[in-house]
C-alpha cells in the first residue's frame, strides 16, 4: 500500500506543479488576437493558393481585418460570393469583382509553328525560357513544358498532347494567377469571364514585325491593325505589332473574329454561329483550346 | 604535379586541332557587331547608317562601369543598327556593317616586329587597355580594365596567367602560346606594370608540353615569370580553382578572387593586351577553334569579331551530315545553339560541332544517392540536394547548401550514372536563390 | 543535316551509367560466388539462382502491375539484391525460404518506398534480417564446406563466431586464418572466403564503383574493438581475437557489399567515416554482449535508418570554407 499512496502522491504532485507552470506561462505568453481573424478564415476557401497575393488564407485574413477597407484584397478563388460573406462579418463594403478566368494567349500548335530544332534537359518552361528562345522559330510563344500545369493546384491547366499546348478548364479554374507567375513568357493572362465561359481574345504576344511573326507561325497576329479597326468599342489597342483586346471594353460582338487575317483572334465557348461558313475555319483550334 | 584540391572530373581531352597552327579566314561580305559581348552593360552604339568606318574604329562606347567599348573589326558602311538573332535565338541589337575592302585606322601598327618597351605608367596600360575594348578571353568576357582595378582595400600580390585550358577539344590558347609566345611575354610583363605585381604564374595543364617547355625558356628572359605545369584535371581553367591550384589558397564564399592576392588573366587577354598597349589594336579579331569529330579540316581560325559562324564552319570543310548539335564554346559550359547565323563575339573561344550519335542526352533515371556528384563538385556543394530543392521549389535548402558558389562548371551532370540534369535546375535554382537575396537586401536596406 | 539538338551544358557526359555501376559490383561478386560453388557446391547455386530469379521476378511484377510503370530490370540493381540477399543466406536454405526473402526484399524494403534510389534500408539486408528473425533455426544451420564440391548433403557445425562468442582461450587458439582466409568454413554462402572478398572490394576501387571510406573504416573499427575487448587476456590473444573477428562471419561482405550500397549510405566522406565506424561499433557491441553471435547486418541495418541524419549533418567540405590563405 505504500508504494500505492507514494505514486499516488507524487504523480499528482508533478501534475499539479507541471499545470501551474503551464498556466502561468499561458497567462504571461497570451497573444491577443481578434477572434474575428479566425470568423473570416473559415469563410475562406482554405486552399492556401496565394492567389491573394497574401501568404495563404490566414494571412489573408489577418490583411482582411486589419484593413480599413476591403480595396485591393480580394479572393479570387471563392470569388464575390466569399468576399461579400468576409465583408458582411467585417461591416464592410466589398469590393466588386468580376470573375475572371485564365486564357492561353498562343496558338502555335505543333501544326502551326513547325519545331526547327529539339530541345533536350530538365523538362522545365523556366529552364528552356533563360537557355534560348525554343524549339521554334517563335521567342515569345508557348513552350509546352508545362511549368503553369505544375503551378495550378486546382487541376484546371493540362497539356494537350496532339497541340503542345496547355487547356485551361473554365470550370475548375480559379482565377488565383498561379500560372500566370509561373509562365516565364507571360502567355497567360486573367480574363474577365464572360457568360457561359464566352471570350473574345488575341492568341498571340509576338512582338516581331509581321512577317517574322507569320513565318515562324501560321497563326501569329501580324499587328495589321484590321481588328482595331474594326471594333467598334475602342477595346482593341495594337502595340508592339501584336493586339490586344480589352476584357472590360470586349462587348464580345467578334467583328475583329472575322477580319483578321492570321485568325490570330478566338472566340471561345459561343454556339456555333453559321456552321457552313469557311470564315469558321479556325472553330476546331477555338474548341481545343477554349472547351474543355 | 599540382592542381586543385576539391572535386573535378577528368573529361576526355579530344584536342583534335592540336599542333594545328592559326589560319586567317576571309571576310564575310556583311557582318553585325553585337552590342553585347561582355559581362555588364551593353555598349552604347556611337555611329549612324551610312557611316564609314575603318578597321579599328570605335563604334561603340562602354555603357558603364562594367561594360567594354566595341570597334570596328571591318571596314566599310553601317548598313543599320538592327536587332539580331544570337546564339540564343533571341533578338539583340547590333551594328550592321557592309564590308568594302580591308582599310585599317592608321594608328595601328600592323607590322609583326616585336615591340618589347614601353614607357607608359600603370595608369596610361590600364587606360589603354580600357580604350581598347579588351575583355577576359577564355569565355567569361569580364572587362580587364575592372579586373585590373581591385577596390582600394585589396592588393595585388602576384599575377596568375590562365593558360589551363582544361574544356575539351578548344585548343586557341594552346595554338596562340605556340605563335606568339614572345608577344605574350610582353603583354604580361605589361600587366605586372599594370597591377604593380613582380611575381607571375603561367598556369598550363600537362597535356601541352610543348607550350610548357616553349614558354619555361622564354620566361627565363624575364624576371619574376615562372610556368607552372599542372595535372589535367576540369575544371582547373576556373579562377578559383586555378588559384587554389597554383597558390593553395581559396577564395571564400562571396569574396573577390582579388582577395586572395591573385589577379588572373587569360593568356589570350594577355597577347590582346601586348596588342592593344604595343601596337594599338583594339580587340575586333581572336583564335576560335573549330573543332568536331565529323569536320573535314577542324582548326584554329584567325577571325574577325562579328563573322558569322556558319562562315567558320565553311573553312572548316562544312557542316557535316551527321551533325546533331552545334555548341559555342568548349563541351562542359559552352552553349548550344540552333542558329548557324549567329555572329561570333570576344568571347567566342570554339566552335564545336558533335555528331548525331553523341549529340543527345540519355533519359534521366531516378537518384541511386552514388555521391559522385558530391566528390566531383569542385565548390565542395551537394548537387543532388541542389537540384532536389529547387525541383521542390524549397529555395530555403537551396540557399542553406550555398547554391550561389555554383560555378557551373557541369562536372555533376557530366558525372551522374542517371542522367540526371542536375546543373540544368541548379542553374535556375541559383538564378531564384540570387533573386531572393537581392530582394531581401534591398528591403533591409529600406 | 537533321534538326539540331539544343540542350544546357555539359553537352559530354563521364559515359558511367547506373547499370555499369550495379554490372560492376557484380562483377566483383564474382570471386566469392565461385569459391561459394567450390565449397559449397550445387546448394550455393541453387540458392543463388533461385535469388536472384525471385527478385527480379518480383520487381518486374510489382513495376508492371502494381505500379504500372515501365519496368527498369534491365538495370541490374534487382539481379544485384538478388545475389547479395543469397550471400548472406546459408547454402542448405530450403528454396521456399529464399523466395520469401527475395519477397520481402524487393516488395517491403525496396517497392514499397518508391523503387530504387528511394529506400531507407538495403533491400537484400532486410531481407536476411526478415529470414534470421523469422526462421531462426534453417538461417543459423550452417553446413560445413564439403571437399566434395557436388555433394548436396552437408553436415552442419560450429562457426567461428559462436566460437569466439562462447568458446574458451583454447578454442580460439585452435582456428586457423588460412582457412578463414579461403573459406574452408561454415557461414553463409558469400561470406566465407575473405581473400575472393577482397579481390571483389580491389576491383571496386579500381573501377571506382566505391571508395574506401565505409569498408576500411568499419574493418579498422572491428578490429581495434575486438583488439581492446581482449587486451585483458595479454596483446597474443587480442590480436588474434581482432583478426578472428574481422575475417569471421558478415564483416567482410558486409563492409565490402552491404554497407556500401550507394542508396543507403551517406553522400559525403565525413558521413561515410562517420557511418562506418559506428557500424563498426555497432557490430562488436552485438557480437560481444548481444543475443545474437553476429551483429553485422544489424549493424548496417540501423545505420541505414540513421543515413538520413547523418546527410543532413555531415556536409562536405565547401570550397572556400575555411580561408586558409597559405600564409
Amino acid at each position: 500500500m505504500d508504494i500505492v499512496a507514494i505514486s499516488v502522491i507524487s504523480l499528482g504532485v508533478i501534475g499539479a506543479v507541471a499545470a501551474v507552470i503551464l498556466y502561468v506561462i499561458a497567462q504571461r505568453f497570451k497573444v491577443e488576437e481578434d477572434p474575428r481573424i479566425d470568423e473570416v478564415e473559415s469563410l475562406l476557401p482554405g486552399a492556401n493558393c496565394g492567389g491573394c497575393g497574401k501568404a495563404g488564407c490566414r494571412n489573408f485574413a489577418e490583411s482582411c481585418v486589419k484593413a480599413t477597407s476591403l480595396d485591393g484584397l480580394f479572393c479570387p478563388v471563392g470569388g464575390s460570393e466569399v468576399m461579400k460573406k468576409v465583408a458582411g462579418v467585417l461591416g464592410m463594403e466589398a469590393a466588386d469583382a468580376t470573375p475572371r478566368v485564365a486564357v492561353v494567349r498562343c496558338n502555335g500548335t505543333c501544326e502551326n509553328r513547325p519545331r526547327v530544332n529539339s530541345y533536350e534537359g530538365a523538362v522545365s518552361c523556366a529552364i528552356v525560357n533563360s537557355l534560348y528562345a525554343g524549339e521554334t522559330a517563335c521567342a515569345y510563344g508557348c513552350l509546352g513544358y508545362g511549368d503553369c500545369v505544375a503551378a495550378c493546384q486546382f487541376g484546371a491547366l493540362s497539356l494537350d498532347a496532339a497541340t503542345g499546348l496547355p487547356v485551361v478548364d473554365i470550370e475548375k479554374c480559379t482565377a488565383c494567377g498561379a500560372c500566370v507567375k509561373a509562365c516565364p513568357r507571360h502567355i497567360i493572362e486573367l480574363r474577365k469571364k464572360g457568360p457561359k465561359g464566352r471570350g473574345v481574345y488575341v492568341s498571340c504576344v509576338n512582338k516581331e514585325k509581321g512577317g517574322v511573326a507569320r513565318k515562324a507561325c501560321t497563326a501569329a497576329c501580324i499587328g495589321c491593325g484590321k481588328c482595331a479597326k474594326e471594333c467598334q468599342f475602342e477595346a482593341i489597342t495594337v502595340a508592339d505589332n501584336v493586339a490586344y483586346i480589352d476584357s472590360d471594353k470586349c462587348k464580345m460582338c467578334r467583328k475583329c473574329v472575322e477580319v483578321c487575317p492570321t485568325h490570330a483572334i478566338h472566340a471561345v465557348n459561343f454556339p456555333p454561329k453559321k456552321p457552313a461558313e469557311t470564315a469558321q475555319t479556325t472553330a476546331p483550334a477555338d474548341a481545343s483550346t477554349g472547351n474543355n | 604535379m599540382k592542381t586543385f584540391r576539391i572535386g573535378g572530373v577528368h573529361p576526355q581531352g579530344n584536342k583534335l586541332t592540336a599542333g594545328q597552327p592559326i589560319t586567317p579566314v576571309g571576310l564575310p561580305k556583311q557582318a553585325a557587331i553585337l552590342l553585347s559581348q561582355h559581362i555588364g552593360a551593353p555598349a552604347q552604339c556611337i555611329v549612324a547608317k551610312g557611316d564609314k568606318v575603318k578597321v579599328g574604329t570605335l563604334i561603340a562606347k562602354a555603357g558603364g562601369f562594367v561594360s567594354a567599348n566595341i570597334h570596328s573589326p571591318y571596314s566599310g558602311t553601317v548598313a543599320k543598327i538592327d536587332v539580331i538573332a544570337d546564339g540564343t535565338g533571341y533578338k539583340k541589337p547590333a551594328i550592321f556593317i557592309d564590308v568594302e575592302g580591308d582599310e585599317w585606322e592608321e594608328s595601328i601598327d600592323r607590322s609583326e616586329t616585336l615591340v618589347t618597351t614601353c614607357d607608359l605608367d600603370a595608369a596610361a596600360i590600364v587606360n589603354c587597355i580600357e580604350e581598347m575594348g579588351i575583355v577576359g578571353l577564355g569565355g567569361a568576357t569580364f572587362p580587364t580594365k575592372v579586373k585590373l582595378c581591385p577596390p582600394p582595400t585589396m592588393k595585388a600580390e602576384v599575377l596568375i596567367i590562365n593558360a589551363v585550358e582544361c574544356e575539351p577539344y578548344l585548343t586557341n590558347d594552346h595554338a596562340l602560346m605556340m605563335a606568339k609566345a614572345d608577344e605574350i611575354m610582353v603583354g604580361i610583363e605589361l600587366l605586372m606594370k599594370a597591377v604593380n605585381v613582380t611575381r607571375t604564374f603561367i598556369g598550363i595543364e600537362a597535356n601541352k608540353p610543348d607550350a610548357i617547355a616553349l614558354l619555361t625558356e622564354k620566361a627565363h628572359a624575364h624576371k619574376g615569370v615562372e610556368v607552372v605545369a599542372l595535372a589535367c584535371r576540369y575544371p582547373q581553367g576556373g579562377e578559383k580553382q586555378l588559384i587554389d591550384a597554383i597558390l593553395r589558397r581559396q577564395v571564400a564564399s562571396g569574396a573577390l578572387p582579388v582577395s586572395t592576392g591573385a589577379i588572373v588573366q587569360n593568356v589570350a587577354t594577355a597577347y590582346a593586351v601586348y596588342e592593344a598597349v604595343q601596337k594599338h589594336k583594339p580587340l575586333i579579331e581572336r583564335v576560335v577553334t573549330v573543332t568536331g569529330k565529323s569536320l573535314t579540316h577542324p582548326g584554329n581560325l584567325l577571325s574577325r569579331i562579328g563573322t558569322p559562324i556558319s562562315m567558320l564552319l565553311e573553312a572548316a570543310g562544312g557542316i557535316p551530315e551527321d551533325t546533331g548539335k552545334i555548341v559555342l564554346g568548349g563541351p562542359m559550359m559552352g552553349k548550344a545553339t540552333a542558329n548557324v547565323e549567329t555572329p561570333t563575339g570576344k568571347g567566342t573561344s570554339g566552335i564545336l560541332v558533335i555528331n548525331e550519335s553523341e549529340a543527345h542526352r540519355t533519359a534521366p533515371s531516378p537518384c541511386i544517392r552514388c555521391a559522385k556528384c558530391v566528390s566531383a563538385c569542385p565548390m565542395g556543394l551537394e548537387p543532388y540536394l541542389l537540384a532536389k530543392s529547387t525541383m521542390a521549389g524549397n529555395m530555403e535548402i537551396a540557399e542553406k547548401g550555398h547554391i550561389y558558389d555554383c560555378i557551373e562548371c557541369g562536372c555533376c551532370t557530366f558525372s551522374c550514372p542517371a542522367h540526371r540534369p542536375l546543373l540544368d535546375y541548379i542553374r535556375q535554382g541559383k538564378g531564384q536563390v540570387m533573386g531572393i537575396i537581392r530582394a531581401r537586401n534591398a528591403a533591409n536596406k529600406k | 543535316m537533321n534538326k539540331l539538338v539544343v540542350s544546357p551544358s555539359p553537352h559530354i557526359h563521364s559515359g558511367i551509367s547506373t547499370p555499369q555501376c550495379m554490372y560492376g559490383v557484380l562483377i566483383a561478386l564474382i570471386p566469392a560466388f565461385l569459391v561459394s560453388l567450390y565449397f559449397f557446391g550445387l546448394g550455393a547455386l541453387l540458392v543463388t539462382l533461385t535469388s536472384v530469379v525471385s527478385c527480379v521476378v518480383f520487381e518486374y511484377l510489382i513495376q508492371k502491375f502494381l505500379l504500372k510503370e515501365e519496368p527498369t530490370i534491365s538495370n541490374g540493381s534487382a539481379i544485384l539484391t538478388g545475389v547479395l540477399l543469397a550471400f548472406n543466406l546459408p547454402s542448405n536454405l530450403p528454396l521456399w525460404i529464399v523466395v520469401l526473402g527475395a519477397l520481402f526484399a524487393i516488395g517491403v524494403a525496396k517497392m514499397a518506398f518508391g523503387g530504387l534510389g528511394n529506400n531507407i534500408f538495403n533491400p537484400a539486408l532486410a531481407g536476411r534480417i526478415f529470414l534470421l528473425i523469422s526462421f531462426p533455426a534453417q538461417m543459423t544451420t550452417w553446413p560445413i564446406p564439403s571437399t566434395l564440391p557436388m555433394s548436396l548433403d552437408a553436415e552442419t557445425g560450429a562457426t567461428t563466431l559462436s566460437i569466439l562468442k562462447y568458446g574458451s582461450a583454447e578454442s580460439l587458439a585452435g582456428l586457423d586464418a588460412t582457412q578463414h582466409l579461403i573459406g574452408n568454413i561454415g557461414g553463409s554462402l558469400g561470406e566465407v572466403s575473405a581473400i575472393a572478398l577482397l579481390i571483389g572490394f580491389a576491383y571496386m576501387l579500381w573501377k571506382r564503383i566505391i571508395t574506401w571510406h565505409i569498408p576500411v573504416c568499419i574493418i579498422a573499427t572491428v578490429a581495434v574493438f575486438a583488439f581492446l575487448a581482449g587486451i585483458g587476456n595479454g596483446v597474443e590473444y587480442a590480436a588474434k581475437l581482432a583478426e578472428m573477428h574481422v575475417l569471421s562471419g558478415g564483416v567482410l561482405l558486409g563492409a565490402i557489399f552491404m554497407a556500401t550500397d550507394y542508396v543507403t549510405s551517406p553522400m559525403t566522406k565525413g558521413g561515410m567515416v562517420l557511418y562506418g565506424i559506428l557500424i563498426g561499433i555497432i557490430t562488436m557491441v552485438i557480437r560481444l554482449w548481444g543475443a545474437y553471435p553476429e551483429g553485422m547486418s544489424f549493424a548496417i541495418f540501423i545505420m541505414n535508418g540513421v543515413t538520413p541524419l547523418i546527410n543532413n549533418y555531415m556536409k562536405p567540405k565547401r570550397f572556400g570554407e575555411v580561408v586558409k590563405n597559405g600564409k
